[in-house]
């Protein structure tokens, strides 16, 4: 198979955040059917219960089980892979964690019962996040009987920025809880993974100071936990104006020629050219502002020093030809 | 398709009238809840209303804009507030603006010191396990805002609360925490694990004998013995508190369905928010909790609305068939100027469209829910006149 350079080969687990209303499932979708080019396996994983990769691909929900629900994006040379979806929750995974060590199934599903797992993960916060991203470790280092990998890259759609370095840095959570003991192995194990160069977390944003910030403070955070690596920033929903640089200052500055755009406007053939052109250019000045704003986010975020991938936005909402069309956009740009 | 459009939400209406006493922003995250939140509380304020802004979101932008350099947990006073001219709601003055950031581990602790006496208090303030619950639980925010708001209320210092929700995994959390918290607290599960550390643990021994050893020994191998211990410790020095959890939970639960408590529900026109806010509406409704109404936030609207996206890209096709003018100059800078204003009413045009069919779905589902909305903003707030600006489409209903 043909190799083709991204910016993140060799990684295997893609931890993708985001602060709320940025499109961070949308986003993580996208990645996985990008992944899935060339004919690669892909697991797409969701930790938080809400069922977003069942509306993204608009299926029926889904179970704590993998379940194929789309093929990757095709290229001419080759067709795309399978991609995968699991949707995790604590409690199956921590079933499932004590029938493989402990071969406690059945005791496990009576405790269930008993609202014994429900107190566990509730009175060990650190618990419930060690259980989801040793489920993603697990899904990664994953071998079938020849011995090669199950999946070749797995799409983690994990929780919001503010949340993220908390949620990766499952040692010290639960070191606080569990100083020894088989927990505290198997954190070890999963921390081994997503500190490993084949984990790397991207930050989905869109050009807004609150969502930026975040960005930058989550970045900030991984590096200060150290180890754990800051993969792109995605930079969603973006809608560039039409307008060359001196000129999107001037508009902004409600500095446009009135005038000039009537006589566009006339030329054009519309009607009432003076009153639609005073329409339009209040329309153009408000959106000049808006891109002057997003701008200056551009730049801020370029101080990270992390590749930067834009999507666009799409009007009239995503559906899956959308989400294809996002997903070449990120392997056109290398993301994948 | 007979165009029904919902009732309008009066948001001016509900801030003038007296009676109104506290109002809950709810959504899901990301909808501009929070800055909403400050926007109707400092519209309040200027129309005569003593209002204390209740959020959880740090945002220093936020404090910044109301001329605060950082939120904390205790009300502060905003400068600058001012008479709206021509409120016409008879207020002669304005009222106040206080805001404040909810600390939930401060919050907590309060409780504890208010409730136990300085030893057995500083005894669960240091338990590791109070520690981890005070700082992290999954719910704990939401249990302390619910908890701050109810305090707020009873120190009656301010005629008008408005409450920013925590921006929660869903927007029905803050609903169920408290009472998952205090089920928690005094549940039976607890109780079970810490019967060997009391005397009248009598009433679980039953329980106890058949399950208990398999219980500890399970969490033991899950979570290792110090945890155990730790929450052995901490509930035995939170036994006399068991009852007030419950109690407290109850009361702020009423105090939401009180007479004088209104819920403005707020999402954006995108389909994750409106789906949000279809199933909290509906949640609302089977709680009998005080629904207001829906805002949605962040509309496009747009000044030359009249011209169709269709026609505006045909326009703009005209002109580019064109070609560029021979007239280098001035002739050609209009053309590329107006092929430029129309391709982008065109897409905004578009996405309003689209806009408005999302918040069609949610009004067919509910047609009887008021529903204002808020123009988008073309800059993020810095200021007070930022969030006046947003007041100000409350005053065009």
């Amino acid at each position: 198979m043909a190799t083709r350079d991204t910016d993140w080969d060799g990684v295997r687990l893609h931890v993708v955040t985001g602060k709320g209303g940025t499109g961070k499932t949308t986003v993580a979708g996208a990645l996985a059917l990008a992944l899935a080019a060339n004919g690669k396996n892909v697991l797409l994983m969701e930790v938080e219960g809400r069922q977003g990769i069942a509306q993204l691909f608009d299926v029926p929900p889904l179970p704590y089980a993998e379940r194929r629900i789309a093929v990757g994006l095709g290229t001419r040379a080759h067709q795309g892979g399978d991609v995968f979806a699991l949707v995790a929750d604590p409690e199956s995974a921590l079933l499932e964690y004590l029938e493989m060590f402990y071969s406690l199934r059945h005791a496990g599903s009576a405790l269930a019962k008993l609202g014994v797992m429900d107190f566990a993960t509730t009175i060990a916060p650190g618990l419930r996040d060690v259980l989801l991203t040793g489920k993603a470790a697990e899904a990664v280092r994953r071998k079938d009987d020849k011995r090669s990998r199950v999946y070749d890259a797995v799409v983690m759609d994990a929780p919001p920025t503010g949340r993220i370095g908390r949620f990766l840095n499952v040692t010290s959570e639960v070191s606080d809880l569990a100083r020894v003991g088989p927990i505290r192995g198997h954190a070890d194990t999963v921390l081994k993974v997503i500190r490993s160069p084949e984990t790397v977390v991207h930050f989905v944003t869109v050009l807004e100071e609150m969502p930026v910030q975040e960005t930058l403070d989550g970045i900030a955070e991984l590096r200060a936990l150290g180890g754990i690596r800051a993969g792109g920033i995605i930079v969603n929903m973006t809608r560039p104006l039409e307008l060359a640089a001196g000129q999107l200052q001037a508009a902004a500055d409600g500095d446009i020629d009135q005038a000039q755009l009537a006589l566009g406007l006339k030329s054009a053939g519309l009607d009432d050219a003076a009153a639609l052109a005073a329409a339009l250019s209040a329309e153009l000045c408000a959106q000049a502002k808006t891109a002057l704003g997003q701008e200056l986010q551009q730049q801020r975020l370029d101080t990270a020093g992390q590749p930067c991938y834009q999507l666009p936005w799409l009007t009239g909402g995503i559906g899956l030809s959308g989400l294809y069309r996002l997903a070449s956009a990120l392997r056109e740009q290398k993301a994948a | 398709m007979a165009e029904s459009r919902p009732p309008e939400l009066d948001v001016d209406r509900l801030i003038d009238d007296r009676r109104t006493r506290i109002i809950v922003c709810c959504g899901s995250g990301g909808v501009g809840k929070t800055t909403l939140a400050a926007a109707i509380g400092l519209r309040a304020a200027e129309r005569g209303r003593h209002v204390v802004v209740l959020t959880v979101d740090p945002a220093r932008r936020l404090a910044q804009s109301m001329g605060l350099t950082s939120l904390d947990n205790t009300p502060r006073v905003v400068p600058g507030v001012r008479p709206a001219a021509h409120a016409g709601n008879g207020a002669e003055s304005a009222g106040s603006l206080h805001a404040m950031m909810l600390d939930m581990k401060r919050t907590f602790d309060e409780i504890v010191e208010a409730h136990a006496d300085p030893d057995r208090a500083a005894q669960i303030l240091a338990n590791p396990f109070y520690q981890s619950l005070s700082s992290s639980f999954a719910g704990t925010q939401e249990y302390m805002a619910m908890e701050k708001l109810g305090q707020l209320r009873r120190a009656d210092e301010w005629d008008l609360i408005v409450v920013d929700t925590p921006p929660s995994r869903s927007a029905l959390d803050f609903l169920d925490a408290p009472q998952r918290l205090s089920r928690f607290l005094d549940g039976k599960l607890l109780r079970l694990l810490t019967a060997p550390a009391k005397v009248g643990g009598r009433a679980y021994l039953r329980v106890l004998n058949a399950g208990f050893g398999v219980v500890t020994g399970m969490l033991t191998k899950i979570l290792g013995t110090a945890v155990l211990k730790d929450v052995q410790t901490f509930v035995s020095a939170l036994d006399t508190m068991f009852g007030g959890f419950r109690e407290r939970a109850d009361y702020t639960y009423q105090l939401l369905r009180a007479p004088g408590t209104s819920f403005l529900v707020v999402a954006a026109p995108e389909d994750d928010a409106l789906r949000e806010a279809s199933y909290f509406v509906e949640r609302l409704d089977h709680e009998r909790m005080p629904l207001a109404g829906l805002i949605i936030n962040r509309v496009q609207l747009l000044p030359a609305a009249h011209l169709s996206a269709a026609r505006s890209q045909a326009a703009a096709e005209t002109l580019q068939a064109a070609g560029p003018s021979e007239h280098a100059g001035s002739e050609e800078a209009a053309r590329l100027l107006t092929i430029a204003a129309l391709h982008l009413h065109a897409d905004r045009m578009e996405q309003a469209a689209a806009q408005r069919r999302t918040a069609e779905q949610f009004t067919g589902a509910h047609p009887l829910v008021p529903v204002a909305e808020i123009p988008a903003q073309a800059e993020d707030v810095h200021d007070l006149d930022g969030l006046r600006r947003i007041g100000q489409a409350f005053g065009s209903a």
